[in-house]
This record gives structure tokens, C-alpha cells and sequence, in this order.
């Protein structure tokens, strides 16, 4: 069995978002981590391979930077690593993305795909169902717990209120949630091999079935206006109703102002 | 000189830090005060391979560098000082010294389930009467056809009760050394459930509270021959190589002590406000701040080296590590020492208080200057070596 686990670098928002006078990113003054949803895929893998003896393959696109996250996770057991950059895959949105790692996914051999749900500094939950779009594979996003059943995978889906349990044959591409698992932790022993551990890099011509119009600031529909760190709430309205029934109707009036009700 | 740490070094680094905070932190205050060895951290150490860190892969271990076990020590005590003892304990003191003197079939019996972390270690030397002078042992093993009989007792043992794999010098009768008629010290390899074998008292600490420290009695107690550690006769070098590399285990432990300290204080004093500002806006806070910082940086550079020191031994055992051992293990205590009392003087009235973690940093400070050789005796390690 072979899985593929895509991960991306992120800045670690757990410190605030820090931002350029300009309204981008900061990333130089953040840390930067594995986007928390991908470090649960990869476990989600990492448990496979313990049980299964399944090849995790970990995959990202980002800066030569993003090696550190790839060597995290041969760290925690991944067998191999691969980076796709190049310069005129700079300024991907998710379309452009989710195009160049489908891309790359093709050169690879898999039969299952796990992904975050959704990446830390863009929140989109985009990418990965794309992948699978542009693959014409089976997506099932939101998984709270994995199974595989012979060919076959059976998934917990998180809805609001209760969960989904879908199968998909596979190969098919599983989006997974950080509640999914507790990540394990690299080892030391692991850590010495990582950092010596080759690295498979791929340009843009390492890429095939990939339209130049689809990749890179370029081939990405999305425009980003501008980015604002989150606007701060005032100290609220404090209310001291004479009875229960006026604060009912306070609170309900206010909803309905606000169209909630 | 290089100073940078590599890559892997600050992968290792960063991986003990998030372990530390994430599973050992939370339990600090309650093992401290409940005096409760936490089997727990044990399990998920031995699990990540924390207990084999130096030790080569093919005996069960990491095969990692000493600076990377310095590390681990260093993170594990910025926020348990009784974490960090028990895995230098295990490490410096019961698997290095089966690394370098066991046999084969030594190594493959206790090496590997110890790296591994299925077995843990402890090391007996010290007796009521011999603590310092390791001459004055009591503990006596004599060869009966093919077992060795030990009688006597050792105290003050770390991970005493707790530990599977002890390693346990003994007096195996006298030799002429000088003129002067001596006692011949040796080395063994002791299991825990040998009958014989028993444990006396607990110790209540002051504290490193966690830590099993036990007395270990030995009463007509019979080992396998095969069990000598070395040969016949060495266990006084055995026992001098194994504390030259402990010493830099308990170095990295008041390291990691004297560092939980001070950063706890930096956030403690940007927040404590009185006459109406923080206590950091003041200016002997800030002068206390810098000479502990100073400390902690000189007190690192000292350390780290001597585990440099120790990884060029490994791969040229010509070479010594002794004397940096004793001045990082010297140095770092008493800055550990200074640091954790000046932490609580900055607190206040609260450092004086259980729920603040200055206060068991400080107490726990203090064996650092004690176990291992005192600080005396690496004033004698290193005075020696500068008159010699």
C-alpha cells in the first residue's frame, strides 16, 4: 500500500498573526510549523504504515524553506520525501496550487492521498478535494477517523451535529482534521536520518499535464485586495434586566435585529 | 571556534522542548509533591527512545551525539528537575558503562532492552561510609564456583526501586598498590528480583522529589560469574570513567534548572506590578537579570563543550573529557544554584510559595552540588590537572 500525505510549511499562528505595513504576511517573524491538519494526515498515514506496512511518501510545494517539514516528518517515520518549487510556481492561490501538486501527485504511485482539511494561514479547505478534481479520484473531506477495509476505505466524516461513515474504493484522497489523532513525535534517532535523508526536488519541468495557464501568480483566478488582522471587539453592552422575561425578550429582539432569528 | 549548532541539534532541540512542555511540564509540581516516580514519562521517553540516545543503532539505541543527549537532559530539567535525573541516571551512569567495558553477550542481554527503554538503569557505589572516598566500600563479592555472593549495602541509589538493570561495585579482595595494601574494587551487573536483593530505605529529599532514591541491600546474593562488569580488579576506573560522563549528565541538569528559572522569572517579573509599574522597569531587577543570564550563557558553553569533549573521546577514547566534565559539572551547579535563589528572591513572597515552580527549582538545584562528586571534588578533579 502507498501513501501519499501532502503537508504544507505555515506560520504559527498560535503567537498572533504578525503583518508587513504593507498588509502581507509577516512570515520572517513567525515560526514556521506543519500546518497542524497535515501533521494528523501524516499520523493518520504513520498508523497504516504501523499496521499495514504501508510507504509514506510526504509531498509539499513551497520555498527550498519547506525541506524542514519535510524532514519533521521523515523525523516521525515517513520513508520519503519530495519538494516541488520553482520560481514560476510562486503566488499559487488553490487552484494554481491544488493544479501543480496533482501534477506532481503523477509522477508518484499511490493508492491513497491524505491531506489536511485546511491549511492554518489560508483557511480555504480547497486544495485537497481539487487534487483529487483534477486526479478524477474519490474525496472524502472531514475525516475523524480512517479504516481500510481490502480495497476499500471507511471513513468517519465530522459533520455539525453527528458524523457521516462513507466508503470509497480505493486510490482516493482522504482529508483529514486535526481531531483526527495526536501526532506522534520525531525521535532523535530519526532526526540524525532525516537531516541526511535525500530529498526529492522537482521543477516545473519535472511536471507534466500541467497548462502553463495554471500555474503561479499568473494562472490563479484568486486576487488577494488585502489582508487585515482581525478587528478587536469592543467591552459589549451589559444589561441588568428586572426579570428573566424581560432579559428573554432583550436577547430575543437582538437576534432578531440581527437577523439570527 | 564554531559555535552553531547543526541541524540536527536544533531538530533534537526542538523535539525535547515540545516533549518537555507538552508531557512533563503539566506533572512537574504534582510528582514533586505527592514524592511519585512518574512511570508515565518513562513509558513515552523509552517510546520516543529517549532512554538510548547515544547508543548506536544496532544496540537498541539512537545513535546520536552526547551533545544531543545533553540536550535532552537540559530540556526534560528546564521544567522537571527529576525528569532529567532519571534519564541521566539511566544513560551516564548504567548504559554508558555497559556501552564501553560489557561483553558481547552483555551487551545483548542488558545494552539493548536498556537503549530501547524496556529496562531501566540505576548505579551503585555510594555506601553509608563511602561517598567521596570510594575507597572506603564495604560491599564485598566473593566468586563461589561459578556465582558471585554479594553482601553489603548502597545508598542514596537513583532510580533505586524503579530500575531493572543495576550496575553495583564491590571490594573482591586487596591488592598492593604503592607499597600500600589496597582494596581491590570490581564491577557487576546485578538484576533486579535476584534473591538476595532487596531494597531499605527510601529517601525523603529535599528535592528532585520523584526520583526513586532508594538504599539497595544485598544479603548473601548470588549473580551469574558471567555478570562482572570489566575485568577483575578495574571497577575503581569502571566507576571514575562512568562518573566523569555522569558529571555531564547532572551539569546539563542544573543547566536546564538554572535556565527554567530564569525565564520563568522573565515572565514572572514583566507582569508582577508594584508602585504602580512592573518590577522589570526596575533597575535591580534588570542588573539581577543580566548577571543570571551571563551565568546561564557561560554555564551552557562550559557544558556543551565538555559533551564535545566527550564526543571526541568516542571516536578517540586516546583523548579525555575529565577535566571539562568536572568544570562543567562545577560550574553549572553552583550557577543553578544562584540562579534558582535569586528567582525566588525576585518573586518575592510567591517564590517562597509551593504553587510557584521557582520554589522547587531551587531545592532542586541543590543536589546538583552534591551528587555525582560534590563540588569539592571537581575542585580536586581540577586542581590535579592543572598541578600535575
Amino acid at each position: 500500500m502507498k501513501v501519499i500525505v501532502c503537508i504544507k510549511q505555515v506560520p504559527d499562528t498560535k503567537g498572533g498573526v504578525k503583518f508587513n505595513p504593507d498588509g502581507t504576511l509577516d512570515r520572517a517573524a513567525m515560526l514556521a510549523i506543519m500546518n497542524p491538519d497535515d501533521k494528523a494526515g501524516l499520523e493518520a498515514a504513520l498508523r497504516l504504515k504501523d499496521k499495514y506496512n504501508a510507504e509514506v511518501t510526504v509531498l509539499t510545494m513551497g520555498l527550498p524553506k519547506a525541506t524542514d517539514v519535510l524532514r519533521e516528518a521523515l523525523a516521525m517515520g515517513a520513508d520519503k520525501a519530495v519538494l516541488i518549487t520553482d520560481r514560476v510556481l510562486g503566488g499559487a492561490d488553490t487552484w494554481a496550487t491544488s493544479s501543480t501538486i496533482a501534477a506532481g501527485i503523477r509522477n508518484l504511485e499511490y493508492d491513497l492521498i491524505i491531506t489536511g482539511r485546511q491549511a492554518i494561514d489560508g483557511d480555504t479547505a480547497q486544495v485537497g478535494p481539487q487534487i483529487a478534481e483534477h486526479l478524477g479520484i474519490p474525496v472524502i473531506s472531514y475525516a475523524q477517523d480512517i479504516k481500510i477495509e481490502g480495497d476499500k476505505v471507511v471513513v468517519q466524516r465530522q459533520y455539525d451535529d453527528r458524523y457521516h461513515i462513507l466508503e470509497a474504493k480505493m486510490p482516493c484522497l482522504i482529508t483529514a482534521l486535526s481531531e483526527l489523532n495526536d501526532p506522534r513525535y520525531m525521535t532523535p534517532g530519526g532526526i540524525f536520518d532525516a537531516v541526511k535523508a535525500e530529498i526529492t526536488t522537482w521543477g516545473r519541468a519535472d511536471l507534466k499535464d500541467l497548462d502553463d495557464a495554471n500555474i503561479g501568480l499568473a494562472g490563479s483566478p484568486t486576487k488577494i485586495a488585502k489582508a487585515s488582522d482581525k478587528v478587536r471587539k469592543g467591552a459589549g453592552e451589559k444589561i441588568v434586566p428586572d426579570s428573566p422575561e424581560e432579559g428573554v425578550d432583550y436577547i430575543v429582539g437582538k437576534l432578531k435585529d440581527k437577523h439570527v432569528i | 571556534m564554531d559555535f552553531t549548532l547543526s541541524k540536527e541539534n536544533e531538530m533534537a532541540r526542538q523535539l525535547f522542548k515540545d516533549f518537555a512542555e507538552k508531557e512533563v511540564k503539566p506533572l512537574a509540581q504534582e510528582i514533586d509533591e505527592n514524592h511519585r516516580f512518574p512511570r508515565e514519562t518513562v513509558d513515552k521517553m523509552a517510546k520516543y527512545g529517549f532512554l538510548g540516545i547515544p547508543v548506536p543503532k544496532d544496540m537498541g539505541g539512537q545513535g546520536c551525539d552526547i551533545l544531543t543527549y545533553v540536550m535532552c537532559v537540559e530540556e526534560l530539567s528546564k521544567v522537571c528537575g527529576t525528569t532529567g535525573v532519571i534519564v541521566s541516571a539511566h544513560t551516564s551512569l548504567c548504559v554508558d558503562p555497559i556501552m564501553t567495558f560489557g561483553t558481547p553477550a552483555q551487551k545483548e542481554k542488558y545494552l539493548i532492552p536498556l537503549a530501547k527503554g524496556e529496562k531501566l538503569g540505576a548505579f551503585g557505589l555510594t555506601e553509608p561510609g563511602a561517598g567521596t572516598d570510594a575507597q572506603g566500600q564495604q560491599t564485598k563479592a566473593v566468586l563461589d564456583g561459578d556465582e558471585w555472593v554479594l553482601n553489603g549495602s548502597k545508598c542514596f541509589i537513583t532510580n533505586g526501586k524503579e530500575a531493572d538493570v543495576y550496575v553495583i561495585f564491590a571490594v573482591t579482595g586487596k591488592i598492593e598498590k604503592r607499597g600500600k595494601m589496597m582494596k581491590e574494587i570490581s564491577a557487576f551487573i546485578v538484576e533486579k528480583g535476584t534473591p538476595g536483593f532487596t531494597f531499605g530505605t527510601k529517601e525523603n529529599k529535599m528535592g528532585i522529589c520523584g526520583s526513586s532514591t532508594y538504599e539497595l541491600i544485598f544479603t548473601d546474593c548470588r549473580i551469574p560469574k558471567d555478570n562482572l562488569l570489566g575485568q577483575q580488579g578495574k571497577g575503581f576506573n569502571i566507576a571514575m570513567h562512568t562518573l566523569d560522563g555522569g558529571r555531564i549528565g547532572i551539569a546539563a541538569q542544573a543547566l536546564g534548572l538554572a535556565e527554567g528559572a530564569l525565564e520563568t522569572t522573565i515572565a514572572y517579573v514583566k507582569e508582577r506590578k508594584q508602585f504602580g509599574r512592573s518590577i522589570a522597569q526596575f533597575q535591580n531587577t534588570q542588573f539581577q537579570l543580566a548577571d543570571m543570564a551571563t551565568k546561564v550563557e557561560a554555564a551552557k558553553m562550559l557544558v556543551y563543550k565538555a559533551a564535545r569533549k566527550k564526543d571526541e573521546y568516542m571516536s578517540n577514547p586516546k583523548t579525555s573529557y575529565s577535566v571539562e566534565a568536572a568544570m562543567a559539572k562545577l560550574y553549572a551547579a553552583e550557577v543553578a544554584m544562584e540562579v534558582t535563589t535569586k528567582a525566588v528572591q525576585l518573586h518575592g513572597g510567591y517564590g517562597y510559595i509551593r504553587e510557584y515552580d521557582v520554589e522547587r527549582m531551587m531545592r532542586d538545584a541543590k543536589i546538583t552540588e552534591i551528587y555525582e562528586g560534590t563540588s569539592e571534588v571537581q575542585r580536586m578533579v581540577i586542581s590535579a590537572n592543572i598541578l600535575k
